[in-house]
């Protein structure tokens, strides 16, 4: 069969399973649209979870990274898992207990303030907008990568399905087609990833694969780090970067997931707070096998490609080489002229420059496995950005439906006699389809007319998590004492001060600046943990200078701290 | 009820201080602030700091957190007899 007719099938085949399943799962209520009517299953729900919180970067992008920047590469590894350790240990059971919808729900309840509520609503839509355009040019590069196709009809189809199930079901339809995006996913990133590891080391198991000697003897990592130092590249397992900001951009990594409102409110749809522990200790698991399967999988495409190109004639390589190469993901260019392939740190020699996508999507030729698997990595990428983008979308729809129009405008209107009574069920629900039909299109058209900042702000919009909700929720928790005025001024501060450094340092604005102004030498990816801690002062701070939280909203932090009926 | 109540919390939170520090030393200790020095102990094919940052504290988050939920599932139980 040719790979084009294999990918097309396999593609179809989960795009059935995914409208199947939207079809099986409709909706009736607000209840099952936001938040599955809290009937989902903990091991189900962290597979959900775990679908939804590893996007096409983290499928497509994250080994070939690794695969370049080694050792330094470990700030996402810890960052985008760690922050589970948060989600499971201080929020997840808490706002699971506080029983809600949303995000804004829970801050705008806490803190008794439609100010607070407002805040949150700009904070979520923020960070859920420079998430979701990624996303959909994603599934546009996917198509077009794997099937030439145009990007745009990439980007339509996959707005197409995404509308389908996610009008149709909601958080019910998206829960459901997210496990079986998991499985896709999973099983698409695991086959190539063990025959390469039973072809370089003769182990299945790339974890420990990776730490395997290779048939001359020499364990893989020492052989690649001496590679590296032939080549003048700096040793693959220590890494470029200074350990402060290793250290800043992890935490705010870790700390940005735990505040991240898609993925909090997963942990509104199961039965019972010990189910909500439950499935973030699934979802890491399940997110775990991932991430730890993409060092391996860095570790031997680099160590493959530099054997395969480094010094050797480039009318003798193999022809993937050669199909990459006409996508540019692959450019070789003969300086000197001497038909050999010089792949080497300094630029002036260098004459071949790598796209780090390649990593994941050529292994699978590089390893020459069947057609089937490269179909199958395809079907992966794009259940990978499919369940993302959904997830996002929800949040989207539901901060304007529910806590815009029924939380603060619909209540606002009767007080002022224009309504007669508050929004209906069924009106909040029609309301909840519009915006997520408008979020769709609008990721659509960020899918195809991508803004320059998308690319940069992905790995920012957690630093803007971590400067504004997490600390907000925490102290809600943890701090009876916080009240409203603490809560909204150290949002405002954590969110603003992370948007200006990030606009300073990676827009120039505001005079711009290079690495030499940067505060304590800390990046701006690692910005949000400081812009975080400053939230964190200022709640404190401006909370004691003011009036107590009423008596009610105490008892309320005090329901959270007891055990569930 | 009131007591019973102020218990429970104390014990979560006693919970929460031990798991996060083991979380803390594991990921920004083994894996980031000691990384060079670990990285002299040769650990079945790997040198142990980069293995701690790229394998080690993500095994170690995963056990962290079911250790939590069975130590709160006990918990439960306790208080609700």
């Amino acid at each position: 069969m040719s790979l084009q007719l294999s990918i097309w099938i396999i593609i179809g085949l989960t795009f059935a399973l995914y409208i199947g399943i939207a079809i099986w799962s409709k909706t009736n209520s607000t209840s099952e649209f936001y938040i599955a009517g809290k009937g989902v299953n903990p091991i189900a729900n962290g597979m959900a979870t775990a679908a939804d919180w590893m996007s096409a970067a983290s499928f497509i992008s994250m080994a070939g990274i690794i695969s370049f920047v080694g050792y330094d590469g470990s700030v996402y590894l810890m960052g985008w898992t760690g922050g589970y350790v948060l989600l499971a240990l201080l929020l997840a059971p808490y706002l699971r207990k506080f029983g809600k919808f949303t995000v804004p729900d829970f801050i705008g309840d806490r803190y008794y303030s439609n100010t607070a509520r407002t805040v949150a609503i700009f904070c979520a839509l923020v960070v859920s907008f420079t998430y979701v355009a990624g996303q959909m040019r994603g599934v546009g590069i996917v198509f077009s990568r794997y099937l030439e196709v145009d990007i745009n009809n990439g980007v339509f189809t996959g707005m197409g399905i995404v509308l389908f199930y996610a009008i149709l079901g909601g958080m019910k339809g998206i829960t459901y087609t997210q496990v079986a995006q998991y499985c896709v996913l999973i099983f698409a990133f695991m086959v190539p990833a063990i025959f390469i590891s039973i072809q370089m080391t003769g182990n299945p198991i790339p974890q420990f694969g990776f730490g395997s000697e290779t048939q001359d003897g020499v364990y893989l990592l020492d052989k690649l780090n001496e590679l590296h130092k032939e080549l003048g590249f700096s040793e693959y397992t220590s890494g470029k970067k200074s350990k402060i900001d290793v250290f800043f951009i992890t935490a705010a990594l870790m700390i940005g997931t735990a505040g991240l409102p898609h993925v909090i409110v997963r942990f509104f749809t199961v039965k019972k707070v010990s189910d909500a522990r439950k499935s973030a200790g699934w979802a890491l698991l399940f997110i775990a096998i991932l991430y730890t399967t993409a060092p391996a999988i860095a570790v031997f495409a680099r160590t493959n490609l530099i054997e395969t190109v480094s010094e050797k004639n480039y009318s003798d390589m193999p022809s993937w080489f050669k199909k990459w190469e006409e996508t540019e993901l692959l450019k070789f260019n003969d300086k000197n002229n001497d038909g050999i392939i010089q792949y080497l740190e300094d630029e002036k020699l260098n004459e071949l420059t790598i796209d780090k996508d390649i990593m994941v999507m050529a292994n699978p030729e590089i390893a020459q496995l069947p057609n089937w698997v490269i179909a199958l990595l395809a079907a992966g990428a794009l259940a990978a950005a499919l369940s993302t983008a959904a997830g996002l979308l929800l949040v989207i729809s539901s901060s304007i439906s529910h806590d815009l129009i029924k939380k603060i405008i619909s209540p606002k209107l009767v007080r002022k006699k224009i309504l007669k009574e508050d929004i209906s069920e069924k009106g909040e629900l029609i309301a909840a389809r519009i915006s997520a039909f408008f979020a769709v299109l609008l990721a659509g058209y960020f899918g195809i007319n991508p803004p320059d900042f998308v690319a940069a702000t992905v790995a920012l919009a957690f630093g803007l998590a971590a400067a504004s909700f997490f600390p907000a929720i925490v102290l809600g928790i943890f701090y009876k004492r916080m009240n409203k005025e603490g809560a909204i001024s150290g949002m405002i501060i954590g969110i603003t001060s992370m948007l200006f450094y990030m606009l300073k340092f990676k827009f120039g604005w505001f005079g711009g600046g290079d690495q030499t102004n940067w505060f304590f030498g800390v990046s701006p990816e690692g910005f949000g943990t400081i812009a975080m801690m400053l939230n964190f002062a200022v709640s404190i701070l401006v909370s004691n200078f003011t009036k107590e939280p009423p008596n009610e909203i105490k008892k309320l932090v005090e329901n959270l701290r007891t055990p569930d009926e | 009820m009131k007591e019973k109540n102020k218990l429970y919390w104390k014990r979560n939170l006693s919970y929460l201080i031990v798991l996060l520090s083991i979380w803390f030393v594991v990921s920004f200790g083994f894996g980031i602030l000691f990384v060079d020095q670990l990285n002299l102990i040769e650990f079945y094919g790997f040198k142990l700091g980069f293995w701690f940052a790229q394998q080690g504290s993500i095994y170690t988050f995963v056990i962290l957190i079911f250790i939590y939920i069975y130590l709160m599932n006990k918990l439960d139980k306790e208080f609700k007899s």
